[in-house]
């Protein structure tokens, strides 16, 4: 696979462009985040790129809860990846922005397929995407607090739109046959019908 | 009527024999073979309900036939699939909507409990948010498993009984699966 995207973006953007990789024909850019909406409109533009298919952007949570600051500077990475149709080639663009105040440019004026793309990583990370037309929650409720995919979101932490209802299994034994146990308990009960318990069920029946 | 409740009494015999119950007993008798359905489906069990609904597991053969697309006419409501937080208020103003009397049952694993989510975004089960009769567990559950369950519904409802309730694996007859012995023997004979 060629890197002519590689290269094209390395001529024109120079030291902007942090690190470049390409491996089984995946080209990776890591640019800076202050250019992420230039190199979008140049990899869109540019006739050795034309990149005109949208495929993918979203964000990664790079930090480790337990070990890192949650702050610290390139703390999520968002990228997009876009592919040719006329060039037959696709490069991954990525950014990295920080913990304590994650904001990038928005690209879905240039390719308008980002822009639930965009909300969804707003959604799910809080990333902010400056000039978007309509930057809300996709996925998730506007009640729900917090962005679940980042790494200190707590991961079974609920937060019910509906309030559960309580006492949902108060049944006592005996169980009827076909009756498992009740989920929170561990005994199962199999009688046969006596007047004293008349719906325990026939073993015949 | 063999299958009415104890209560019930056949005096006489013949053409001019009657037959006294109490009238619960058989209303419940009338319900349980007139269920209409709502199937709410949310995710992959529906294939596996569409497959019990459909006619080679045949799902009209217990009176649960017609499948109607209100909740106001229906009388079971059939949760099929993962329920999200998202979805429960739609979920329970469904259920509100049905016309009483009414049942639900939780299809599958994560209709039952959550299954395997556990995280922001499942309800752990919709008896967190409706009454629940009957739960058939399994992912999906086989025709065979839904089947049952509806019957164990049946049976409930003919007995007048609202407590949740969990199906449990059901050991194959003896005598059934030496009927499928000797089926088999034939089949190689041939």
């Amino acid at each position: 696979m060629s890197k002519i995207i590689l290269d094209r973006l390395q001529e024109k953007f120079g030291a902007d462009v942090l690190e470049t990789s390409s491996f089984r024909g995946d080209d990776v850019a890591v640019v800076r985040p202050s250019r992420w909406r230039e190199v979008a409109e140049f990899v869109k533009n540019d006739p050795a790129c034309q990149c005109d298919y949208f495929v993918d952007l979203s964000a990664v949570d790079r930090c480790d809860p337990n070990t890192d600051d949650l702050d610290m500077p390139d703390r999520f990475e968002v990228f997009f990846i876009v592919h040719s149709l006329k060039k037959k080639h696709r490069v991954r663009v990525k950014a990295r922005v920080s913990g304590e105040d994650p904001r990038i440019d928005s690209i879905a004026s240039v390719w308008s397929g980002a822009n639930w793309q965009e909300r969804e990583a707003f959604d799910m990370f809080g990333v902010r995407f400056e000039g978007h037309p309509d930057l809300r929650r996709i996925l998730m409720y506007e009640e729900f607090e917090g962005h679940p995919l980042r790494k200190e979101y707590p991961a079974n932490r609920a937060q019910p739109l509906v309030a559960y209802r309580e006492n949902t299994f108060d049944k006592l034994g005996p169980f009827l046959r076909d009756e498992g146990m009740p989920l929170n308990r561990s005994v199962s009960v199999d009688l046969e019908r006596t007047p004293e318990n008349p719906h325990a069920l026939d073993k015949n029946n | 009527m063999a299958d009415l409740s104890s209560d019930t009494r056949i005096v006489g015999g013949g053409e001019s024999g009657f037959v006294t119950t109490r009238f619960d007993a058989l209303l419940n008798w009338a319900r349980k073979y007139s269920l209409f359905q709502y199937p709410f489906v949310t995710a992959c069990c529906g294939m596996e309900f569409m497959a019990a609904a459909s006619p080679r597991y045949d799902l009209a053969r217990f009176g649960a036939e017609a499948p109607r697309f209100s909740p106001r006419q229906a009388d079971v409501l059939w949760v099929v699939g993962t329920i999200s937080q998202r979805q429960a208020p739609a979920l329970r103003r469904i259920y509100e909507q049905m016309t009483e009397p009414k049942w639900v049952i939780a299809f599958g694993t994560c209709a039952s409990c959550g299954g395997f989510y556990d995280n922001y975004a499942t309800v752990p089960g919709i008896d967190k948010i409706i009454p629940v009769d009957v739960m058939i567990p399994g992912c999906p559950p086989r025709p065979e498993a839904v089947l049952d369950g509806l019957m164990l519904l049946q049976k409930k409802i003919g007995e007048g009984d609202r407590t949740p309730a969990v199906l449990k694996n059901t050991e194959m007859p003896e005598e059934h699966k030496r009927s499928l012995e000797q089926l088999h023997q034939i089949r190689l004979k041939r």
